[in-house]
């Protein structure tokens, strides 16, 4: 099963999971005593497969989530202390091991379960097929905005009730006093009319013989008083001063450092190296030909990385050797005219009679917009620490999906799984790229060869061109307009088709549709970038959007609303970031306001953006955000992930373009792939709606609407329609 | 042998004179606080203090440091004489980090800013920040959070500008 495959599985899991009713067990049967070995110490008890009690009263969520950044582990215990009615200094979070027992079957549920309700007699039969599926896919994955929203709302919110529930039985029967009568609060189990109060610990050993309840009651949203609150995270205090372990920061006895040279174009293979210079440099330990790639060893990775640089390595040919971005997007626009001309393509929407529509129209709109390849380029560059014997294998890395990448050493290295071991760190950025387990494998070779343990540091340079991409997509529009200016007809082509599968539908209300793709495979390696597909489409649409709407005489935002009638969260979304924002006031010269709307991941985000153009400088001024994730679990939390997210997304409509030369990247570290600065970073207005219905996602749904809102923004300041991002590729030398 | 002293310790090191004051803090030293970003002096992650000036220690040569005072994260809050340097709390009342990686050097910046103009505008923060990445994005929140260390700001905690709405129309 290919990493992408399960990354479809997560991406399109949500769509259909959203609504699931809440009322499911934490686990079939009574598998916690089984894992107990693996998750706990000592006196330590294991309440359920995802809560542990120590004597002191330390309360431990054990969930399968990593942290980088994105703060889910302390959303995650927020919801486990709200359930358990646990004091907040009482809680604790701990990463689950990277083990099939914490295969997280949660995303499996929301995957396949969707929106429906399940008999109580089924519960035990239906959570272990999910498990079994989950195993299967070898799922632990942090990505897809869903650590809330599946583990939190399916697993943690269920397993921290069904533990209270069981502290409850436990003291009921010491005490001698019907469960009814008994309540729970700060961590302590409460008989108000004896006066009795205990400690949770004190009835843990006892509590975790039971078997947890399938279907415990959760508290009410009225009464919730940890979620929905700030509570400060977790790891934040080790991020401030230097102490927090990421994977390049690991440390094992007897380590060496490798660097490593990857074949500049994709496919290609060592054909020669001439080691003689490196070898015999200052600390040179072993020089290791994987085949693709080329790593030396050395005392230290400077001496590591200068040793590289020394070898002489020839490359084999490859039939991609004088591929170019323009090729590769001739190449797209040449098969989107195909598909569209030969009608063999595949249909994401198909609706109504939109030949005749566009026969009648009174205007036609037609564009192509286009985005290039992007790097991730995470603050910490790719690296990986491994320890390799005759029959075992230690990784040392910070991952998004620590099951996932501990099978693929094993295989890589014809071990059993048993045999592998990932000691998971902190990331330093993932945004879909610690999904791959590239460094890892190659970490786990070289220290195989080099016969000690080895810490591979990818340089930047490797980072940003050895990537799993952003693909670079174009998409192809028209739109019909009648004698009023309504949208009566969408049309749209794009290649380059992964998740969500939703993520090229429009929410506004246009009868006749044919949203369509087709393929255009190119050489260079793709893979999840934060928002995946809505951060192509969601500027496809709604940059398309607003120039139709300029074509048909109406305002963007006003056009919007009257198109969303049937969908009053949009609506609502809509509403809140124009009026915030002052939608509709009157901008001095040379300044531009823009709107864009897009649902990602479960959450409903608006964005309006400013922009000054100074000396033919343009700079974003400010972004105002409104945002329905349904409940904010973290309400500081989701206002850092929109800020995040925009910023993320700024950066790539500004500057991100990676280009292909010769068939390799051509861009090499901050240089020239550059990243909004502090000078250039807008002010960020966050508005968050708690609209009640389902839970969505934060750490990626803030990416998507910045890019078509700025080139709104653009245009309206300047008239320029940017239809191919990055905006630095734009010459507005001739304004302000 | 190379002398120099590290968060007020005298160190000695045998490496190759043209090694980068970072891999040496990172290997050498094991102070593993400071980052590797990018090599080229482009991203600011492994910013340290050289005599309380901030500088890049990945194109720093070690030998350049011959008989100076090296300050990293692991010591800063003893330059202030606290458990935690103002900028360092600050950073945690404004839950400034995500991933953190960058923080370091933002911080290492951010102090070296501060002990040079202990009440800078939005523009002298621009000057001095601009040569430190965070992918992250949390650029409003690390000058909120350098604005609030300064001399005679009120510290606030968390982000304000944020807004939470219930919505009883669509519940």
């Amino acid at each position: 099963m290919g990493k992408w495959t399960r990354r479809a599985f997560i991406t399109t899991g949500v769509l259909a999971g959203g609504a699931l009713a809440v009322g499911v067990a934490i686990r079939p049967g009574h598998r916690a005593l089984k894992v107990a070995g693996q998750v706990t110490d000592g006196d330590e008890a294991l309440i359920n497969m995802w809560v542990k009690i120590d004597p002191s009263n330390r309360v431990t969520l054990i969930a399968p989530h990593s942290e980088m950044g994105q703060g889910a582990q302390t959303a995650l215990t927020q919801m486990l202390a709200e359930e358990i009615d646990a004091a907040w200094d009482d809680v604790a979070y701990m990463e689950a091991p990277a083990t099939d027992d914490y295969a997280n079957w949660a995303l499996g549920k929301g995957y396949i379960l969707g929106p429906a309700d399940v008999p109580q007699a089924l519960i035990p039969t239906i959570n272990g097929a999910f498990l079994q599926v989950a195993k299967g896919m070898k799922l632990q994955i942090t990505g897809g905005s869903l650590s809330v929203r599946t583990t939190g709302v399916y697993g943690v919110r269920v397993a921290g009730a069904a533990a209270r529930e069981v502290l409850l039985t436990a003291a009921s029967e010491a005490w001698g006093v019907p469960v009814g009568e008994l309540s729970a609060a700060d961590t302590h189990l409460i008989h108000e009319a004896s006066g009795k109060r205990a400690p949770f610990a004190q009835f843990a050993q006892a509590a975790a013989q039971y078997t947890p309840p399938a279907k415990p009651t959760l508290k009410r949203t009225e009464d919730f008083k940890v979620i929905g609150t700030d509570r400060p995270r977790f790891d934040i205090p080790s991020k401030v001063d230097g102490t927090a372990q990421f994977g390049i920061d690991a440390q094992v006895d007897g380590m060496k450092y490798a660097a490593i040279l990857a074949a500049p174009v994709f496919g290609a293979q060592v054909a020669s190296a001439d080691e003689s210079t490196a070898a015999a440099m200052a600390g040179v330990h072993k020089i290791v030909n994987l085949g693709d790639a080329i790593a030396v060893v050395a005392d230290g990775y400077w001496q590591a990385s200068q040793a590289l640089k020394a070898l002489d390595v020839q490359w084999t040919s490859t039939e991609n050797d004088k591929r170019s971005s323009e090729d590769l997007f001739t190449q797209f626009d040449n098969d989107i005219a195909a598909a569209a001309s030969s009608g063999d393509s595949k249909a994401d929407v198909e609706a109504g009679e939109v030949e005749r529509e566009f026969a009648n129209a009174v205007a036609t709109v037609e564009a192509t917009y286009r985005v290039p390849y992007l790097a991730h380029a995470c603050m910490e560059p790719m690296n990986a620490t491994a320890r390799v014997t005759a029959d075992s294998c230690e990784v040392w890395i910070g991952t998004q999906n620590p099951l996932g990448f501990r099978y693929e050493v094993a295989e890589a290295l014809g071990l059993d799984v048993e045999q592998v071991q990932i000691n998971q760190h902190y990331m330093g950025g993932g945004f879909g790229r610690r999904s791959n387990s590239d460094s890892a494998v190659q970490a786990a070779r070289i220290a195989r060869e080099a016969g000690v343990p080895v810490k591979l540091i990818w340089s930047r340079e490797e980072d940003i061109r050895h990537d799993h991409y952003r693909p670079a997509v174009a998409s192809r529009f028209r739109a019909a307009l009648d004698e009023q200016g309504n949208i009566v007809a969408w049309d749209n082509v794009y290649h380059e088709k992964h998740e969500p599968v939703g993520a090229p539908v429009i929410p506004y209300a246009v009868t006749a549709q044919k949203i369509h793709h087709t393929d255009s495979p190119t050489h260079v390696p793709f893979g999840p970038w934060r928002s995946v597909d809505h951060s192509q489409h969601g500027f496809f649409t709604e940059a398309f959007f607003d120039e139709v709407a300029v074509a048909a005489g109406k305002d963007p935002y006003t056009l919007r609303m009257s198109m969303l009638g049937d969908k009053p969260r949009h609506q609502n979304v809509l509403r809140t970031a124009a009026e915030k924002a002052g939608w509709g006031d009157e901008l001095p010269r040379n300044r531009g306001r823009g709107i864009a709307l897009q649902e990602s991941f479960g959450s409903i985000v608006a964005q309006v953006v400013d922009v000054s153009i100074d000396e033919g400088k343009l700079k974003v001024e400010r972004v105002v955000v409104a945002v329905d994730p349904g409940f904010a679990v973290s309400p500081n939390g989701l206002t850092a992930q929109m800020e995040s997210g925009i910023n993320y997304g700024l950066t790539a409509a500004l500057y991100g373009d990676i280009t292909i030369e010769n068939g390799a990247v051509k861009q090499s570290n901050f240089h020239d792939y550059p990243m909004v600065r502090m000078n250039e970073s807008p002010v960020i207005e966050t508005h968050i709606i708690n609209s009640g219905e389902a839970w969505g996602g934060a750490g990626e749904p803030g990416t998507p609407a910045i890019a078509p809102a700025l080139v709104s923004a653009v245009f309206d300041a300047t008239g320029i329609r940017v239809r191919e991002l990055p905006l630095s590729k734009q010459d507005f030398s001739d304004w302000g | 042998m190379i002398q120099f002293r590290v968060n007020g310790e005298d160190t000695r090191v045998d490496v190759d004179p043209s090694t980068p004051l970072l891999w040496v803090i990172r290997e050498n030293l094991a102070l593993t606080g400071t980052k590797f970003g990018c090599g080229i002096a482009q991203c600011g992650a492994c910013t340290v203090h050289l005599n309380g000036s901030a500088i890049r220690s990945c194109v720093t040569p070690v030998a350049a440091i011959e008989g100076s005072e090296v300050t990293t994260i692991e010591g800063l809050a003893a330059t202030a004489g606290a458990d935690l340097h103002p900028l360092q709390q600050a950073w945690i009342d404004e839950q400034v980090p995500q991933c953190g990686y960058c923080q370091s050097g933002q911080l290492m910046s951010a102090a070296a800013l501060l002990s040079q103009n202990p009440n800078p505008d939005d523009e002298a923060i621009d000057a001095a920040m601009s040569g430190n990445v965070c992918r992250c994005g949390m650029y409003p929140r690390i000058r909120a959070a350098i604005k609030n260390t300064a001399a005679n700001n009120p510290v606030e905690v968390f982000d304000p500008a944020m807004d939470v709405m219930e919505d009883a129309s669509n519940g």
